[in-house]
């Protein structure tokens, strides 16, 4: 029932746009303590049907930027390699430290973080 | 921006792919966290076309990422479908929400959980 509610609390917040993984993993380590590596894994497989629904809608809307989004995913794709061999070698405690290092920097964005002013004139 | 060449543009391109990608797939999440902000500041794009492009870019590298937790036996599928039950739900809720709350004092709320969070993850 606990994972429902942190389930329902980050589908909540991720409707919102706020990011749901920012609030499903910490939420999961704290009260159900799951070794941090799963919490992870958690999150990647709650992300893709999600995703997809709402990738489409916005292909739909066309609000996707393929010309932009395509190079970026290719890039992309040898970093989450990189990145997913990086975590897998590490402990979890090591892993849990770090990305607690990452989600104090996020929240500080989300307090602080301004978007951008529009410009006046594009260079 | 000093640089508005082509190959500039491009050099960004795979910057932000690979600092996505990394992030993602180390921290389980934070992908978006990192292409949208990267879109909008470096590449001019609006704030809503990098929201969706970037779960273009976000949704492969979240699958290859899921593909190198599963064959490293870091997935817990009792935890998984129950957060993704409660996720599917809250997700319906959250968008209703997000035409009725103001979703700038929320990102504050959150912002000071997510740091209540990391500050006990790490110590």
């Amino acid at each position: 029932m606990t994972v429902i509610l942190i389930g329902l609390a980050a589908g909540i917040i991720s409707g919102m746009g706020i990011g749901g993984g920012a609030i499903l993993i910490p939420a999961l380590v704290i009260f159900v303590k799951p070794e941090q590596h799963i919490a992870q894994s958690v999150n990647l497989l709650f992300f893709i049907p999600t995703a997809i629904v709402a990738l489409v809608i916005h292909i739909k809307n066309k609000n996707v930027n393929f010309r932009m989004g395509i190079p970026i995913v290719i890039s992309g794709l040898v970093g989450a390699v990189l990145g997913s061999k990086l975590a897998l070698s590490m402990n979890g405690t090591a892993l849990k430290c770090i990305f607690g290092v990452f989600l104090l920097l996020m929240g500080l964005y989300e307090i602080f973080g301004k978007g951008r002013k529009k410009k006046v004139n594009n260079v | 921006m000093a640089f508005s060449g082509r190959t500039a543009r491009y050099l960004k391109y795979i910057l932000i792919g690979i600092a996505a990608g990394v992030a993602n797939g180390l921290f389980g999440s934070g992908g978006g966290t990192i292409a949208v902000p990267a879109m909008v500041f470096l590449l001019d794009a609006e704030e809503h076309k990098a929201h969706a492009t970037a779960l273009l870019i976000i949704l492969p590298l979240t699958i290859v990422s899921v593909y190198f937790y599963l064959t490293n036996n870091y997935v817990d599928w009792n935890i998984t479908w129950k957060a993704m039950v409660g996720g599917v739900v809250g997700g319906a809720i959250g968008a209703f929400l997000l035409n009725k709350c103001p979703s700038k004092i929320l990102r504050k709320i959150f912002g000071i959980f997510m740091i209540l969070a990391a500050i006990r993850m790490i110590f």
